[in-house]
């Protein structure tokens, strides 16, 4: 009697756990909460996104809160031995310890955000973010009437330096003297300190506000004091509708969809994907409060970028004067992932 | 000159107020001898609570008052666990701030992406209008009012009140107090419920005043900038005050200095705030006999009555 219970049991067993195989089990890990209305926000869209795409041939999962570092070696081993058929590691720091323990788990599917590291079972994925800052750089010189721009930052990696580079070379093209001020708040998330920077910049004569933070602050600031900016990471109109021109959208869903459809259909091959506008991983937000040729010029800028120009393409010419890219020559992918050199025209120095 | 003067000092006192209103909570917290440790959990309550009740009711009036309720409420659980449960303070009260910012995200997840409503400054017609002491003086939000009252409110209980001296006392000495009748457990529920109270309140100002938003976390290690405020300033209102905003004057200056392009590292410049604040309390509270004799006595120790 004992023994057919236990038969009974066992059988058991293997039917949940194949009802549970015949889904696939994809797997996320945010560095940051999901309700940050930023990074982590966007990449849990994403998610959601591939769970309504895909229905029920998917099952998904996340942990959120994840600190960068050898720390979260646990989460990807966890996920990785619950039987997650592919996992996602959403930022920088989750590079080391994902690709460890992709190598203890050949036949799980892993991919990176942002890093270079990969493996036959790992595959890298990151967005052209700077492609919409150039259009951010030619909207704000057209707009701005004092020809200077506010650009709040977090810390000095090569992700931000380049989108200041493609911001200030965006708005050179249309107004070669245009200025930047450019104010470090060492954090990607503190709305207080972001709304102390705005207001700062704003005060010393910018009338334009960018931020490469993460939160909403820096816009609201804009908003009551009837003078522009832009959003990050997410839509945020909501909270500025007469100050927001634009915002850079971060938008994982197309790439996620088709990397778990890819895992589904047996094709998935590690890659290194780095989309922008073209592909649809970098949307800007509806062009707004602005005049109506420079929303004509953005729209043509986003078509042009989304043709296959690249907004660093020379002449390019560094701070201190030496050219880096001559006439026509485009700056290689390798170059533009290790930025460290602000171009010309900037009067702030890179901190190191 | 002046142009640029006075957006600076409002900017000064929006960062500094939500410094002051916890700090000045967690000192007459401090005072009657507990340790709470747990002001950043306090705070980030205040702050989801004051956002969901301000956008719910469309009243940032009613989202400020539960801002201090919920403060005051999250402050009991750590009473009750410190003072009648008599468990460690200093592992409760940061045990309170991963308590807090783990149930505020929790409520807070309905709340994010919404666009916030902001507690609207007095004007007082003719006194606004004034040029410099118009804007800085006349034309804040009722939270800075409160706040500045409360320096003044908070320094005459504790030196001029006989309850302040009932407090001070069950802070240096419980024993001695409990001996000549008072009741220590009793004082010190108060006391916490007022440092969750001010802590709450500083956490509404975070999310209804200064950046009418609610994202997880928005309280970003304010809390325990209130504590060292507190412990720096050794335990003295007014120094606490000093503090609080000097360490906004400089977090804001910093950034004027960086957009004026003065080349030094932002790193640097980020951690003025921290050095300069610490540096000066130090110095004016340098006299060492003056520290000892502020410092209460009985910081952290459990009290447990004997029969």
């Amino acid at each position: 009697m004992k023994k057919i219970a236990l038969l009974a049991g066992v059988a058991l067993a293997f039917a949940v756990s194949s009802a549970d195989a015949a889904k696939l089990k994809a797997c996320w890990v945010y560095t940051g909460p999901i309700g940050d209305f930023g990074y982590s926000y966007q990449h849990d869209q994403g998610r959601l996104e591939v769970e309504k795409e895909l229905g029920d041939k998917v099952e998904t999962a996340y942990v959120e809160n994840v600190a960068e570092g050898p720390d979260a070696e646990r989460v990807f081993e966890r996920f990785a031995r619950e039987g997650c058929g592919i996992v996602f590691g959403t930022s920088f720091g989750f590079m080391d310890p994902e690709l460890k323990v992709a190598k203890k788990f050949p036949d799980v599917k892993f991919e990176h955000a942002t890093g270079y590291k990969s493996a036959d079972n790992m595959g890298l994925y990151n967005a052209r973010f700077y492609e919409g800052r150039y259009i951010l750089g030619q909207i704000a010189a057209k707009e701005s009437k004092k020809g200077l721009a506010g650009y709040i930052v977090s810390f000095p990696i090569p992700e931000v330096v380049m989108g200041i580079n493609s911001f200030v070379l965006g708005a050179q093209s249309i107004n070669p003297d245009f200025k930047v001020k450019i104010v470090w708040v060492n954090s990607w998330f503190d709305p207080g300190k972001e709304a102390d920077a705005a207001k700062a910049l704003f005060d010393q004569g910018a009338d334009i506000i960018v931020q490469h933070t993460d939160s909403t602050a820096a816009l609201q600031v804009a908003e009551e004091r009837g003078l522009k900016g832009f959003g990050q990471s997410s839509d945020m109109a909501k909270f500025a509708p007469h100050a927001q021109m634009t915002a850079i959208v971060d938008n994982w869903g197309p790439y996620y969809v088709s990397r778990v459809k890819a895992v589904l259909d047996g094709t998935w091959k590690a890659d290194n994907a780095w989309d922008g506008i073209k592909a649809g991983a970098v949307h800007m937000a509806d062009y707004a409060n602005m005049a109506d040729d420079t929303k004509k010029l953005a729209q043509e800028t986003e078509a042009k970028i989304a043709g296959g120009w690249n907004p660093f393409t020379g002449p390019i010419v560094d701070q201190d004067g030496k050219e880096r890219y001559a006439a026509g020559v485009t700056a290689p992918d390798g170059d533009l992932l290790g930025m460290n050199w602000y171009v010309k025209g900037i009067d702030d120095k890179l901190p190191q | 000159m002046l142009d640029i003067v006075v957006p600076i000092i409002l900017t000064v006192i929006t960062a500094a107020t939500p410094l002051l209103l916890a700090a000045l909570g967690e000192l007459i917290t401090e005072r009657s001898g507990v340790l709470n440790l747990g002001v950043e959990g306090m705070m980030v309550m205040g702050a989801v609570a004051g956002f969901a009740v301000t956008i719910s009711t469309g009243s940032p009036t009613l989202g400020i008052l539960a801002g201090a309720v919920a403060g005051l409420l999250t402050s009991l659980v750590f009473a009750f666990v410190t003072l009648t449960l008599v468990a460690n303070q200093v592992a409760s009260g940061l045990a309170l701030t991963m308590f807090g910012l783990g149930l505020s995200g929790l409520i807070g997840e309905s709340f994010v992406g919404k666009p916030g409503i902001k507690l609207e400054a007095l004007h007082i017609p003719g006194l606004s209008d004034l040029p410099v002491i118009g804007p800085i003086l006349f034309s804040q939000d009722l939270l800075v009012y409160l706040s500045f009252a409360m320096i003044v409110v908070v320094n005459w209980f504790l030196f001029r009140t006989r309850a302040g001296l009932i407090l001070r006392s069950v802070g240096d000495n419980h024993s001695s107090a409990h001996a000549l009748g008072y009741s220590v457990i009793g004082v010190r529920y108060l006391a916490v419920m007022f440092g969750g109270l001010m802590a709450g309140l500083g956490g509404a100002y975070l999310s209804v005043a200064y950046t009418p938003l609610w994202v997880e976390n928005m309280t970003a290690g304010r809390g325990w900038i209130a504590l060292a405020l507190v412990v720096f300033a050794s335990w003295r209102p007014t120094r606490v005050a000093a503090g609080a905003y000097l360490f906004g004057a400089v977090t804001v200056l910093q950034f004027h200095a960086q957009a004026l392009g003065i080349g030094l590292p932002s790193q640097f410049l980020s951690m003025l705030p921290y050095l300069a604040t610490v540096v000066v309390l130090v110095a004016i509270s340098g006299n060492r006999r003056a520290t000892l004799f502020n410092t209460p006595a009985c910081l952290g120790k459990s009290f447990v009555p004997d029969r």
